[in-house]
């Protein structure tokens, strides 16, 4: 399975990016190989609708999972359309939550967790 | 001759202010028009009272996709430029609160998958008041993001635009419901309290006033607190300070009740007189007169 993680500077063992479609970066994971790399987040800037466009991106990518701490209304909706499951944590390392998903220790989601934060 | 009201910080009295003038002008016999365009709080209908008696609801053409044509090829999530319509996989899935309405998705679709359909952003109210003040107003739907497409279609509407005097009041702050508020206006009536965060936000709203290019010129209320700052400010930027309403409990109490300035004190109707008169030669078309 093709895991993405929300991460600030796309480094597998620093602290992982509470926030989702505004993160600097995102760690794709192969969690049967547990090879990983680390891409830009094209949505991080964006004017508007950063959750609908991160989880294009996401889906292009073939992710089939997500880590974050909290997912708005926009990114839940398109989440769901695109049949990415999504997961959540409060803190941790990429390598540290990739532990925990395996271990089935984290809490999937299927409702928004945080306001909508546009403009 | 278009006047909009702006303030940058919210509830420094730019109702009060608007009101007053309009009042005051309709009082003195000018035709006047007021329009509420703090469509996310519009509240100066508590003080002009007027009679609604015309309605127009708010719609903006968005997206529909039609799942039968549509091939996923992603143009349309390429010209959105505001992520209104992605496409994840096979489905092809709109976003109606992000959607600005501009039609380009539909343009660019070479599957002629897309159709634009209606959707209800807000109402347009409007009528006269007792003292004959053509009134209109927009209430924007609760949890709508967008406010701009009910302040141009407000606008828009009717005659309100041909008055002698047409008395805009905008929403606080200096984002895009602000400008499209004061886009047109011949003159900026800028409304601050002298204190620290009164200024912070004039600062901001007097600049867009520069950036749009429309002359301004201030009220200071609930003068006497704060310091003098706004003053000083005044000076070094060259704004002037048109009038100032002093700080007083009776104003308070009379605006929590929805009586208007005029109603709690009949004597402003001299000030507000003496500031429209010192308004008109500050435009550009009081200028030419």
């Amino acid at each position: 399975m093709k895991l993405a993680i929300s991460s600030n500077d796309g480094n597998f063992n620093s602290p992982f990016s509470a926030r989702f479609a505004r993160c600097e970066t995102f760690i794709f994971v192969d969690t049967k190989t547990d090879a990983w790399e680390a891409k830009t987040n094209p949505a991080a800037a964006a004017r508007g609708g950063a959750g609908a466009q991160v989880v294009q991106f996401l889906a292009k990518q073939g992710v089939e999972a997500t880590i974050t701490g909290r997912y708005g209304p926009t990114a839940m909706t398109a989440l769901k359309a695109a049949g990415i499951k999504a997961f959540v944590a409060d803190s941790g390392t990429p390598s540290e939550l990739l532990c925990k998903l395996q271990d089935n220790e984290l809490e999937q989601v299927t409702l928004a967790t945080g306001p909508s934060l546009h403009q | 001759m278009i006047i909009a009201v702006a303030s940058g910080k919210g509830g420094t009295g730019k109702t009060t202010v608007a009101t007053a003038l309009a009042q005051t002008l309709a009082r003195n016999r000018f035709p006047v028009a007021f329009l509420d365009c703090d469509v996310e709080a519009p509240n100066a209908q508590i003080f002009i009272k007027a009679d609604l008696d015309q309605h127009k609801n708010v719609e903006m053409l968005i997206p529909q996709v039609d799942a039968d044509l549509c091939s996923s090829c992603g143009e349309c999530a390429e010209a959105c430029q505001f992520n209104a319509i992605v496409v994840l996989g096979k489905q092809t899935l709109v976003f109606p609160e992000l959607c600005h309405g501009c039609g380009s998705c539909a343009m660019v679709c070479p599957d002629k998958a897309i159709t634009e359909v209606p959707r209800t952003l807000g109402i347009l109210e409007a009528g006269l008041s007792p003292d004959g003040i053509n009134f209109g107003h927009g209430l924007l739907n609760v949890g709508e993001p967008m406010a701009v497409p009910v302040i141009t279609q407000l606008k828009k509407w009717h005659d309100f635009q041909d008055t002698d005097v047409l008395i805009v009041d905008s929403s606080p702050g200096a984002s895009c419901p602000v400008v499209e508020s004061l886009r047109g206006a011949d003159f900026v009536l800028l409304v601050t309290e002298p204190t620290p965060f009164g200024l912070h936000d004039l600062r901001q709203a007097y600049g867009l006033t520069r950036e749009l290019d429309i002359p301004a010129g201030l009220i200071i209320n609930r003068d006497g607190i704060g310091n003098a700052d706004v003053d000083a400010y005044c000076e070094e930027v060259g704004l002037p300070v048109l009038l100032r309403i002093p700080l007083e409990r009776v104003i308070g109490e009379g605006i929590a009740q929805g009586k208007s300035l005029l109603d709690i004190h009949p004597e402003y109707e001299t000030d507000f007189r003496a500031l429209y008169e010192r308004i008109v030669p500050l435009t550009a078309k009081g200028a030419v007169r």
